[in-house]
């Protein structure tokens, strides 16, 4: 049933016909179209499907975490110069070290995809949603840039763009003074449904070893399920019971 | 005796007024600059960034809104607790609420990423959102206060301004309340998340928004050389200490409250023992200045008829109101979030560190123009419509 979703979505034929048959063209409206696009999909999509990762931790080295941040900007077409207090991160290295025994480890930390995201909670003008399949992204086009979500958001998920942005990508539409995070990588899960492989997860997943899984929470036959019945997995502020999308083994 | 009282416009003719209203005017001016180039080059020429997000343009802002609604107090006064002695001065405050929460929004809109958007704000609304209540309740005071206003001054409307004085004093409680909930409502964050912030900010509302009207009041009264007698001064004098002492009963009661959970430990000792510029902030500008030394100069029996000491006394409110806010506002974002209880955090992100912020001109900038358009309208509305009473005069007994 969880195809369901993938079945209202526009035909990969036609995405096709539209990058071959103009690329130059495309390069130019696609942003329009792809914003359009995500908008027809979140009112034909069901909450059949919840899409959420699994960080496994203690399989990934910093080199790793390194890997799923450069796969993040090479996707979506973002740089963070080092030292810089205003570039947007849409994913970042955290290193944590425990205060007793001095045990080291690297994750990747991005937009959780809250259940109950309270930065949804608090956009004034609604530009801030969840999708119906659980992805929490902004809408560019009523984002007003008042920066609330920054404040409410648990995570410091969010950035704000502060300067005028070159060389963008069409699957990745941004705009100076307003609001973005990571995306689930949105445009490949409406592409490839359940089997979608997100950028970082694709940069550090090897053969069966997969230290980031992306899968459908909702499916208790779904590897991502399977494998947090088996192992658990941590709800990064568990406290707040927002039940974040995103959960991490090893911590 | 109220019911006698003569209303008029300003008609100075000094040089002084009219220079004070040409720096008014550059002042706006100068915000203009401030909130243009920020629109043009990109936040990243103000001192904002992606950990302190709201900075010194929202001080201004808040202070401004928070004041607004505490200006309207005399009014209530009057209209609703039905104190004639304040009767007079109910146009002014009414007048002065409108002037100091347009400045205020004007700030807050043009901070804005895309404050072209202002139509999308208008028309796409969250109900779930303190922020877009505010919108709402912002509107509709500017909205409510002046048809109260209209009632006041239109002598067949007069029996009228007692219920729209009703509505705009509750209205107003809603409204700080919506204020100091853009803060309170923030769970996340330690600094933030309680319902106390909501009565904190009327309280504030109350101390702040008078201290400007009694300035205010003070200069255009001098500006036009009407008589003041000091019987009224001594009564808003009393009126500002109060409110003074009810704000400092307040941050202490909030930081008592963070003080008893073992959890926020490290945001108290980060506000009130090692947290540099906020530290200093607190202790120095919020409670030294902006608390103690105004209620001894309020209290001090010698000064009770010095006008000077209640001009400085309603300074020094003011200034512990912007550090105040200031604490409140960047030092809550400064202060890191938890994410990771027992680990020590590191990111290119600024993670596990304390925020940093120095704001720059261009915001600076803004703030200012926002506080000086507020006083521009304040001070050329006086001078075209009869806002003002023609004297205060000492009160028959």
């Amino acid at each position: 049933m969880k195809n369901a979703a993938e079945t209202e979505l526009p035909q990969p034929a036609r995405r096709g016909f539209l990058k071959g048959a103009a690329a130059a063209a495309a390069t130019l409206v696609a942003p329009g179209i792809f914003l359009y696009r995500t908008g027809q999909a979140a009112t034909s999509l069901d909450n059949e499907a919840r899409w959420g990762l699994l960080i496994d931790t203690n399989a990934l080295s910093e080199a790793d975490v390194d890997a799923c941040v450069s796969a993040c900007q090479r996707e979506h077409g973002w740089r963070a110069e080092p030292g810089s207090k205003t570039d947007a991160q849409w994913i970042r290295k955290v290193k944590l070290t425990d205060q007793e025994t001095g045990h080291q480890k690297f994750l990747p930390m991005m937009c959780l995809h809250c259940e109950s995201p309270p930065c949804v909670d608090v956009c004034p003008t609604g530009a801030s949603f969840k999708r119906a399949d659980g992805i929490v992204l902004v809408n560019k086009h009523i984002c007003i840039g008042c920066r609330y979500c920054m404040m409410a958001c648990p995570y410091k998920a969010r950035s704000f763009i502060h300067e005028t942005l070159k060389d963008q990508l069409p699957v990745a539409p941004r705009g100076k003074g307003t609001v973005e995070s990571c995306t689930l990588c949105v445009h490949r899960v409406d592409r490839d449904g359940a089997n979608a492989v997100p950028a970082c997860a694709e940069a550090v997943n090897r053969g069966e070893r997969k230290a980031i899984l992306f899968g459908d929470l909702n499916d208790p036959q779904s590897e991502i399920s399977r494998r947090l019945q088996e192992l658990g997995g941590t709800r990064l502020r568990a406290d707040m019971g927002l039940n974040p999308g995103v959960r991490y083994q090893g911590l | 005796m109220a019911a006698a009282t003569q209303y008029s416009e300003i008609k100075t003719r000094s040089s002084g007024y009219w220079a004070l209203l040409i720096l008014l005017a550059a002042g706006v001016l100068i915000g203009i600059a401030g909130a243009h180039h920020m629109d043009v080059e990109g936040h990243h020429v103000s001192g904002m960034n992606n950990q302190i997000v709201w900075g010194l343009p929202h001080v201004f802002a808040i202070f401004l809104i928070v004041a607004a609604s505490g200006a309207l107090n005399i009014a209530s006064l009057a209209s609703v607790f039905a104190k004639q002695a304040y009767k007079p001065l109910a146009r002014f405050s009414a007048i002065l609420s409108i002037a100091l929460l347009v400045g205020g929004l004007a700030i807050l809109l043009l901070d804005l990423g895309r404050p072209d958007r202002l139509i999308v704000a208008m028309t796409y609304y969250n109900f779930k959102s303190i922020f877009a209540w505010n919108i709402i309740l912002y509107s509709g005071f500017v909205v409510i206060v002046a048809a109260y206003l209209w009632l006041m001054m239109e002598r067949r409307m007069q029996r009228w301004s007692k219920p729209a004085g009703l509505l705009a004093f509750v209205w107003r409680l809603v409204l700080t309340t919506g204020t100091g909930s853009i803060f309170g409502f923030l769970v996340a964050r330690e600094s933030y998340d309680t319902a106390l912030l909501a009565p904190m900010f009327i309280i504030m509302s109350f101390a702040f928004g008078l201290a400007v009207l009694i300035l205010l009041l003070m200069l255009s009264f001098s500006l036009d050389r009407r008589e003041l007698d000091p019987s009224h001064l001594l009564r808003l004098r009393r009126l500002l200490g109060i409110f003074t002492a009810s704000v400092f009963y307040f941050v202490v009661v909030f930081h008592l409250t963070k003080l008893y959970g073992t959890q926020n430990h490290g945001f108290e000792a980060f506000i009130l023992m090692d947290g540099g510029i906020y530290t200093f902030l607190f202790w120095f500008a919020q409670i030294g200045l902006g608390n103690l030394l105004p209620l001894a100069l309020i209290y001090t029996p010698s000064l009770q008829q010095s006008s000077k000491s209640l001009v400085l006394a309603c300074l020094l409110v003011i200034a512990g109101a912007f550090a105040q806010l200031y604490i409140i506002i960047v030092g809550g974002q400064a202060y890191p979030l938890n994410i990771f209880p027992g680990y020590i955090v590191e990111s290119g992100f600024y993670d596990g560190v304390v925020g940093e912020y120095a704001p720059s001109l261009w915001e600076f900038m803004l703030g200012f123009g926002g506080l000086t358009a507020s006083l521009l309208i304040a001070l050329l509305v006086l001078r075209v419509l009869p806002i003002m009473p023609n004297a205060l005069s000492a009160e028959a007994q």
